[in-house]
């Protein structure tokens, strides 16, 4: 089944003098979970800012289902299917993590032309927000506003927040960073249960954690693809040890 | 189990109660003076509810909205013929449909500016405004123009209210307050408005969930402008004179200046804003020459004492919050 939904050609982006990515070529497939591995600075949130849309690339192309998206708006690449979460918590702080749902579940029904009804009443959004919060292990803090919610809490917010936009392709950037373990095992867990059903790009530094769930695993240094392959193939690579598994080994 | 937020509500019902039966009786009292002060404080709430759906509900923060009550204004002002009256239904829906087009217009190139920057465009289209009205023959100069009948209400034969009455001009403003204060409540709960908010809280993460975020704030910058128009126009009707100082950048100082008093991001404040804000400049102007000095001094004070505005006072410190929080 070699479903290939999202791909980039030669994808570069440079910053002044830096090669924060450069010629990275990648395929996502529905139906596999993608990991990008890489010490910090290998580019691996500037490659999933550029395949959002929050990054325009500098050269090279990405097409989403034969589509050449390379100069669309992120928030296009967002309402066709390509949807992300951020290393680094980036929710509506003052809204209850219901409407933080809610409101990204409103994106895929905006009706902004109802302007005579009430948003929180609308039921179809209501419940896919329901159940995003719920798939991230939020059903119960939905009632609390963001921003008192804890760390790990927060995280699995900015995934909620993801999952209610009912993305095709999903880029996660460091899901389980600053997860507990209990809520890093229902993360991993939640990934095993998107996998079939969506394209995801998993950028973890857990490595328990990508190896358990990916399929394919691409490890990133200097903005480049080192090596990318089976799970087991990137374990046996001398290239990989030497660059990166080794200094995690030490 | 929580009562509070429950008999947060009942007192709050009880308060707009209470005003609303307050400004319904208040011509009764008697003085005219008052009648027609308090005729123009409605007229600048309404302004300022609509700098209100910029500033505090898009975090759009416009230093130029008096072009849009100047262009409301200005309407009548323009349509009015010199030998006999304007008919009030067939002006006001010109001057707030310019006003929306003007905004429209101005909003397609300012939207996209952000934070310092989008304050001094906004300035500077208003002060082309301005010149456009003060220095063109199609504005007829610095004099403005005076209007020498009063616009009439009349529909076929039937002419249901008397704009050339105080009490009836102040009662076709206090209606119009009310419904724009409604409209904007409803649209605000919108799906629409919920987005108006989330721009405001992260615009990034709104076009990262999908979001045409521009069209959003063009959206909110032309009912804004529209509604600013509005205000104009019912300025224009009550004075029955307009000029360029309608639309100079005091005016729009002020009703910025209104919001920060009474709460930006709140109905309530903004209409309140505006009550406190002529309250002050006719305690102090009673007072001394230099009331601004007063003013300025007072605004400074409760910037830094009260962040929240008037509207915070009554413990609504919940005000910016979207959704239903479980307790606290
Ligand atoms: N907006 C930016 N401006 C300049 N340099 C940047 C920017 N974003 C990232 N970089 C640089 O690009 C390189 C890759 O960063 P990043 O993609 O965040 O790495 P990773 O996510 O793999 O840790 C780093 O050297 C970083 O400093
Ligand atoms: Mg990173």
């Amino acid at each position: 089944m070699s479903d290939v939904v999202l791909a980039t050609l030669g994808l570069s982006r440079r910053f002044g003098g830096l090669m924060a990515v450069s010629g990275v070529a990648i395929e996502l497939h529905r139906g596999r979970l993608h990991a990008v591995l890489g010490p910090n600075g290998a580019g691996k949130t500037t490659l999933i800012n550029l395949l959002s849309g929050d990054l325009a690339a500098t050269a090279g192309n990405i097409r989403y289902r034969g589509e050449d998206i390379t100069r669309c708006s992120a928030d296009r690449r967002s309402r066709i299917g390509i949807g992300r979460s951020y290393q680094k918590t980036n929710i509506f702080p003052a809204f209850t993590a219901f409407e933080n749902c809610r409101l990204a579940a409103q994106s895929r029904a905006p009706r902004p032309f109802a302007v005579f009804t009430d948003a929180a009443r609308h039921r179809p959004v209501r419940e896919a927000a329901e159940r995003a919060l719920d798939a991230a292990g939020l059903a119960a803090r939905g009632g609390s506003v963001a921003s008192a919610l804890s760390h790990g809490e927060q995280r699995q917010l900015e995934i909620a927040m993801v999952l209610a936009t009912a993305p095709e392709v999903l880029l996660l950037d460091e899901p389980l960073a600053g997860m507990g373990a209990e809520e890093a095992q229902r993360m991993v867990g939640l990934l095993r249960t998107l996998a079939p059903k969506h394209a995801i790009l998993l950028v973890e530094h857990d490595m328990d954690a990508v190896f358990a769930v990916a399929d394919v695993i691409t490890v990133m240094v200097n903005g480049q693809v080192l090596e990318s392959g089976a799970p087991a193939q990137i374990r046996a690579s001398p290239a990989v040890r030497r660059a990166y598994l080794g200094e995690a080994d030490e | 189990m929580i009562h509070a937020p429950e008999r947060q509500d009942r007192r709050k019902a009880i308060a707009l109660a209470a005003a609303l039966l307050l400004l319904a009786l208040f011509p009764f009292a008697g003085a005219a003076f008052y009648t027609e002060l308090v005729t123009k404080v409605m007229i600048l709430a309404i302004f300022a509810l609509s700098l209100d759906v910029l500033v505090g509900y898009t975090g759009l923060v416009s230093f130029g909205h008096a072009a849009y009550y100047g262009v409301g204004a200005y309407a009548l002002g323009l349509l009015a013929p010199p030998y006999e009256a304007a008919n009030l239904w067939l002006t006001l829906p010109v001057a707030v449909g310019a006003a929306a087009l003007a905004a429209l217009f101005v909003g397609a190139f300012v939207v996209r500016v952000k934070g310092i920057y989008f304050i001094m465009v906004t300035l500077a289209f208003a002060q082309m405004f301005y010149f456009v009205f003060h220095d063109t023959r199609f504005g007829r100069g610095s004099d403005g123009i005076s209007m020498n009948f009063k616009p009439v209400a009349a529909i076929g034969g039937f002419t249901p209210f008397d704009l050339a009455n105080a009490v009836h001009v102040y009662y076709f403003v206090f209606a119009a307050l009310v419904l724009v204060f409604v409209f904007l409540r409803v649209l605000l709960r919108s799906p629409f408005g919920r987005a108006l908010q989330g721009i405001r809280s992260n615009e990034h993460r709104m076009r990262s969930l999908g979001y045409p975020v521009y069209w959003y704030k063009l959206a909110s910058f032309t009912v804004a402008g529209a509604l600013a128009g509005l205000a104009g126009y019912l300025s224009a009707l009550q004075f029955g004179f307009v000029n360029p100082e309608l639309l100079s950048w005091h005016q729009s100082g002020n009703v910025l200046l209104m919001l920060i008093l009474g709460g930006v991001g709140s109905l309530y404040g903004a209409v309140a804003g505006a009550f406190a804000f002529v309250a002050l400049q006719e305690l102090f102007s009673s007072l001394t020459t230099h009331w601004q000095l007063l003013l300025g001094g007072t605004i400074i004070l409760l910037v830094i004492f009260l962040p929240g505005g008037l509207a915070s006072i009554a413990g609504r410190f919940k005000r910016t919050l979207v959704g239903e929080p479980d307790d606290e």
